[in-house]
């Protein structure tokens, strides 16, 4: 964009706001062209059937951490002898294990543990690594070569080594592993707002938001961190991905919540001494992994896009 | 060598030591700060358990490991000791950190190569596919690989792998480190997320490439789709896809962990698992600075091998610091799966 299509500077102190909102609308207005264009018109969810799968596919295991018990009437820790490792059937959707428990229950039980220790991974990250590149990309100078330099240390370590040597110093269990992930996800998190926070702070109406004498708290809260957070939030869905296949290689490896409790990666790990007779004792769980994590991948490809568009 | 290649040589081996340097202090704070009393850790042996120890017993073992000093002088004498090679003793079983780490290397170094060699074949056929196919579907099912590869657990395929070819159809053995069979299940499943990363950025650099003028150039001059596709594209997308070598490095080691887990091989992988089981301090340290020590190592490299790929950069101060941000720049990150 050339400088002259830019607004003319604020004539009086109370066109910051009022700029901004033209930056929006303009912004707005943009994608709004793109999406006029013939043979678009079809509703998001026929244009992208498998992003609504993705969506569902999320939703789904989000709600079976909230309320297992509308999906599953069997125990998770009691078993029947007598139905001990049979495989998958009506009375039982994934088979059951040696101990004869239901193991779509143990699955739906298990999202709980899992998935408490994903959301409280990425929002240690998120909250730790925004605040971190929020005010290495506002203050810059000093502190940002110095933050910057930390995140640095903390990329070249190979983030499931780091997760690892977290869980050393911290013990054992899903909470423990959930702060070990989280810290591992900080530095992406502060490398990719402090960027967005760099862009936006080039931006005219945080220049005259500042000129004009608002308080720097105020400009960081009201002005940057609005117009920064969307590639965050992307970030966010991808993070939440990856915490997933952390959180559960880190539980597969032993780390997690101590047996009988239900997580998806002791789950699989649990079914290796009878791999060669029930398939289904590693196959099911693992394939629940799989398809959330495909699934958060394809949700932050589609957030991606649309804060680049 | 001229003197501006020996500065410049010197200059990035003065940063690869002082990253080190602050890796090395991150893991003495992660490891020695964090837990109240690391000895009482690592004599819990793993599930964080207060365990009744006799306190003489207590006091010797710190004392043996130089934490009855002030934290500034363990910090000297750990940093001190670090320098000379010397990553301290295995609280299990009391031999010297270097020596299991050398002993374990060789297996993962070897299954690491396998699985790279394998991952980059994989990672380059697939992105050329992925830019030659003519015909849509092929085109946006090649596209939708890489995804997929990133997202599978690592642990949950090479289970998968021993199910259909190990007990299925006995062609690979399940597990150990015997004979040239026993590494292919392995290396195939370490290369599947190092494949897709690969993959990934490659694809991206050679869209962005195939859309510049200088192929339209060629195209115009009659040069074939394949030299096109080969020799101007392909060298061209080569540049941000190196950015990521290190990340890749970072990768296998990581991996190796869950690998050589699933399959019950020797190697680093397997002992750091057992460090963090035993809760072995020293030795956990020890292989977090391996792996910080080998990703540096590697972007050393790729740092000198970028004039080599692109004659653009030259090793002269700012023109070629700046020429390799903008290479790392337009390298998005990688979805770093290594789970």
């Amino acid at each position: 964009m050339s400088s002259t299509s830019r607004p003319a500077p604020p004539e009086s102190v109370l066109d910051v706001l009022e700029i901004e909102q033209r930056y929006r609308r303009r912004a707005g207005a943009l994608g709004a062209r793109r999406a006029r264009r013939p043979g678009r018109r079809l509703p998001a969810w026929v244009r992208r059937p498998d992003l609504l799968l993705a969506v569902a596919v999320v939703a789904l295991v989000l709600a079976w951490a909230l309320v297992p018990s509308v999906f599953t009437g069997q125990s998770p820790i009691d078993g029947v002898p007598a139905d001990r490792l049979q495989g998958p059937s009506a009375a039982h959707p994934f088979g059951t294990d040696h101990l004869g428990r239901d193991l779509f229950a143990r699955v739906v039980h298990g999202s709980r543990l899992t998935l408490q220790a994903t959301v409280l991974a990425v929002l240690i990250g998120l909250v730790a690594g925004s605040a971190i590149g929020l005010v290495a990309g506002f203050v810059r100078g000093v502190v940002d070569d110095v933050a910057m330099r930390v995140v640095d240390v903390l990329l070249s370590i190979p983030a499931l080594l780091l997760s690892m040597a977290l869980i050393t110093a911290l013990g054992f269990g899903t909470v423990k592993v959930a702060i070990a992930v989280g810290i591992g996800t900080v530095a992406n998190f502060a490398r990719v707002m402090r960027s967005e926070v760099l862009k936006v702070g080039a931006a005219v109406y945080v220049e005259a938001a500042r000129a004009s004498g608002v308080r720097t708290s105020a400009v960081l809260l009201r002005h940057v961190l609005p117009n920064a957070a969307g590639p965050v939030l992307a970030l966010s869905a991808l993070e939440f991905g990856i915490a997933v296949l952390a959180v559960s290689a880190l539980s597969f490896l032993g780390f997690g919540a101590p047996p009988p409790a239900p997580e998806w990666g002791s789950l699989v790990s649990g079914g290796r001494d009878y791999l060669a007779t029930a398939w289904w004792l590693t196959t099911l769980p693992g394939l629940v992994v799989a398809a959330v994590v495909l699934s958060a991948n394809r949700i932050a490809r589609a957030l991606e896009r649309r804060t680049a568009a | 060598m001229s003197s501006a290649l020996a500065g410049y040589l010197a200059r990035r081996v003065g940063q690869a030591v002082l990253v080190l340097w602050a890796a090395f202090t991150v893991t003495f704070a992660i490891l020695y700060l964090l837990p109240s009393d690391p000895v009482a850790v690592m004599l819990g042996g793993g599930q964080g358990e207060q365990v009744d120890v006799d306190p003489a017993q207590l006091a010797a073992l710190r004392a043996e490991h130089g934490l009855d000093d002030p934290l500034p002088v363990q910090y000297a004498a750990a940093l001190w000791r670090t320098l000379h090679l010397d990553l301290g003793t295995s609280i299990s079983n009391g031999a010297p950190v270097t020596r299991l780490i050398a002993d374990a290397l060789p297996q993962t170094a070897l299954l690491a190569a396998a699985a790279f060699a394998l991952a980059l074949v994989l990672g380059v056929a697939t992105a050329l596919a992925s830019t030659w196919a003519r015909w849509g579907w092929v085109r946006s099912l090649l596209l939708a690989l890489p995804p997929l590869g990133v997202s599978l657990p690592t642990f949950w395929v090479g289970l998968l792998l021993i199910q259909l070819l190990s007990f299925r159809v006995p062609v690979f053995p399940a597990l150990g480190n015997e004979g040239a069979a026993s590494l292919v299940l392995p290396a195939v499943t370490l290369a599947v997320p190092v494949s897709a990363s690969i993959a990934q950025v490659l694809a991206r650099g050679l869209r962005t490439a195939l859309a510049e003028p200088y192929v339209e150039t060629a195209r115009a001059k009659g040069a074939s789709r394949a030299r096109v596709h080969l020799r101007h594209a392909l060298r061209n997308a080569t540049i941000p896809a190196l950015t990521i070598a290190g990340v890749i490095v970072g990768n296998l080691l990581a991996g190796a962990v869950v690998v050589e887990t699933v399959f019950s091989r020797v190697g680093i992988g397997r002992l750091t698992v057992s460090a963090v089981n035993g809760q072995d301090i020293p030795l956990v340290q020890g292989l977090v600075l391996l792996a910080a020590a080998v990703f540096v190592a590697t972007n050393l490299v790729v740092d000198l091998l970028y004039p080599v790929v692109d004659p653009r950069i030259r090793l002269l101060g700012g023109a070629r610091a700046s020429a390799r941000r903008t290479a790392r720049a337009t390298a998005r990150p990688v979805v770093g799966s290594t789970s």
